[in-house]
């Protein structure tokens, strides 16, 4: 990195960064840039390939099922799947349970790690470093390693079939996860705009909730994703704690739902796509967070 | 959906929001009262402030790993059914460390042992690693430029990481179905005859790393992706002014100037792949131990089996594979340096 040091005098490498991008990618011959567009292409139809199918699939009617088409839109398409899985199956129920759970448990999650990893960047304790290995060191622990241990747990507490257990498991797993996002998001937040915050009068924790939080949004919004996401789409957890009908989040559900009804591929299809419509779009909006969020910690080292 | 079932969700969810704020706030309470009134010590704030976590920790996780250590020198199964209490000394269940013997002499499952399990496992994970990174990069090199539709092809590319895994992987194991299946009649579209994916040992463990692939490049290039766009472009400019190649240029600046990104990355990954339960567990439909790696095998022996005390021996020695693992990792490439500051 050395070496490079002399750039920057000469004049003509003051407008570093995007305007160097830009003139590299203008030199690109058209032959050139064809390939990265087909190349792309190729990628996104790939990765959306199983999504168009699931759509194409849940629009036909009953009778062509197994019909070996391809058709975004099948002939004779109808809505007559989502209706079915809407009004005469569980899901609704379903979904309500994951989504009540996934909400308490992101949230709890959040506030646990985001006020530990304050903790963590900003103050110097006895423990910390260890700490801070063994939050690693939970991320090796084999998931079903915990899953014999928490089921005879909540069955002494009386916590099975009950969504405490649940909520506090999911909540307390991504705990260590979230911990290191943060933290590293935490450090490169120059720790003079709290010192001044406090010389105006603000207390230590007044500093950490008006300065710090609000200037680390985007990684409290990529902890509260990765969260929901993962409590959303926990199977195991509660496969293993949840038994009673009503209770069922959407995984079981659906597992249920293959087993009752053989083969039925368009309800699968259609629910599929009813569960995953909230993800998605929760993950779309927030994916301007993404990058900055996840690499931030990262980068500094 | 009936009434009933919308306010128990609803009643229970609250209740133990409700239970956490009272337990988080009786420990706030006690630990200022101790620290800041009785011992007045300076560490009473970051004290407080992980207080909630380590309470956490200590009861999901520490407390359910000393149980399991405990039950892994017992021979507690579902013939024997009970709680061993402290290493099995009051009911003769204790068998000293013959668990963690025969993890390496007799089957896991039915017929398959641990070094099978272990190849399986290495196959699986140094595969969907390799392929991820490369995958990962290459996509993230070509969208890093300027060009026309770029937030489309991101926004496509990424969507294999925004659905529910759950879902992803039903609607795999379904397109892998050997008549109807997309994945069998694209194949024979272009005169290949149907491969069975579900069926045939080598094809499901194929199936599974196809499948894997695809969920894990979108996180890599989200990763890799961040990682160029933190590298200044006066390198660039530097490198081009001295004629070097483009290939000169991807080995000796982006890549180094990467490292800091990729490294971690890679242990994440690496660590992710290798625990990851949910893709063998799904796409192997017909149970083929072939397909069991050593974490769907771990799941297996303790819930289809029920051999609790087996189950503990092995969950840790895959535990300390991993650790051993993760430590050389991290002290050849210095990969967490700079994290602990």
């Amino acid at each position: 990195m050395s070496g490079s040091a002399a750039v920057p005098s000469i004049p003509v490498a003051k407008t570093a960064g995007k305007a160097a991008r830009i003139a590299s990618s203008r030199g690109e011959t058209p032959g050139k840039r064809f390939a990265i567009h087909a190349i792309l292409i190729f990628a996104a139809i790939i990765a959306i390939f199983p999504v168009i199918r699931v759509f194409g699939v849940a629009l036909r009617p009953g009778n062509r099922l197994l019909d070996s088409e391809f058709a975004l839109i099948p002939p004779g398409a109808t809505f007559e799947s989502f209706r079915h899985v809407l009004t005469e199956t569980d899901l609704p129920l379903w979904l309500f349970n994951s989504m009540v759970l996934t909400t308490g448990a992101s949230i709890v999650g959040l506030l646990i790690a985001a006020t530990s990893a304050y903790a963590f960047s900003r103050f110097k304790f006895p423990g910390r470093g260890v700490g801070l290995t063994l939050l690693l060191a939970t991320q090796l622990i084999p998931a079903a390693m915990l899953l014999v241990p928490l089921y005879i747990l909540a069955v002494q507490l009386k916590l099975a079939n009950s969504y405490v257990g649940m909520v506090i498991a999911l909540s307390v797993t991504s705990v260590p996860f979230s911990i290191w996002i943060l933290k590293g998001y935490y450090d490169t937040v120059p720790i003079e705009l709290e010192e001044a915050a406090r010389i105006d009068g603000c207390s230590q924790l007044e500093a950490f909730w008006r300065i710090l939080l609000p200037l680390s949004t985007p990684a409290l919004v990529i902890v509260f994703l990765f969260n929901f996401l993962a409590a959303w789409n926990d199977y195991f957890l509660a496969r293993i704690l949840l038994t009673k009908q009503e209770l069922l989040t959407w995984p079981l559900g659906l597992q249920r739902f293959q087993a009752q009804f053989q083969t039925q591929w368009n309800d699968l299809a259609a629910s599929s796509i009813l569960i995953s419509i909230p993800v998605v779009a929760l993950f779309l909006y927030s994916s301007k967070w993404l990058v900055s969020g996840v690499t931030a910690g990262g980068v500094k080292g | 959906m009936n009434l009933n079932a919308v306010t128990t969700a609803i009643g229970q969810v609250a209740t133990t929001l409700v239970v956490i704020a009272i337990i988080v706030a009786v420990l706030e309470g006690a630990l200022y009262l101790l620290l800041v009134r009785i011992l007045k010590t300076r560490l009473a704030v970051p004290i407080m402030l992980v207080a909630p976590a380590v309470v956490g920790l200590t009861v999901l996780i520490l407390y359910p790993l000393l149980w399991e250590l405990n039950v892994s020198l017992t021979n507690m199964s579902l013939r024997n059914f009970k709680d061993p209490g402290l290493l099995g000394l009051s009911n003769g269940m204790f068998v000293g460390i013959s668990n963690y013997v025969e993890v390496f002499r007799d089957p896991v499952l039915k017929l398959t042992g641990f070094w099978q399990l272990l190849g399986q496992t290495l196959i699986w994970t140094a595969s969907n690693v390799t392929l991820h990174v490369l995958g990962g990069m290459a996509l993230a090199l070509l969208l890093h430029r300027q060009m026309r539709g770029k937030g489309i092809y991101r926004a496509l590319i990424v969507l294999p990481w925004a659905i529910p895994q759950v879902i992803a992987l039903l609607v795999w194991r379904t397109e892998y179905n050997n008549q109807y299946g997309a994945v069998n009649q694209l194949l024979n579209m272009i005169g290949i005859p149907n491969i069975p994916w579900l069926s045939d040992p080598l094809w499901n463990f194929v199936a599974m790393i196809i499948t894997n692939v695809w969920l894990g490049i979108p996180f890599m290039m989200v990763i890799i992706l961040g990682g160029l766009q933190s590298i200044s472009g006066e390198f660039y400019e530097a490198a081009e002014m001295d004629g070097a190649t483009s290939r000169q240029t991807f080995r000796h600046i982006t890549l180094p100037l990467l490292r800091p990104v990729l490294t971690p990355a890679i242990i994440l990954g690496t660590v992710w792949t290798f625990n990851n339960i949910n893709v063998p567990f799904f796409i192997n439909q017909n149970e083929l131990e072939t397909s069991d790696i050593l974490v769907t095998a771990l799941f297996r022996q303790a819930f289809q089996y029920n051999r609790y005390g087996d189950a503990a021996a092995f969950a840790f020695i895959i535990f300390a594979l991993l650790l051993v693992f993760t430590v050389y990792y991290i002290r050849r490439t210095g990969g967490l340096k700079g994290a602990y500051e």
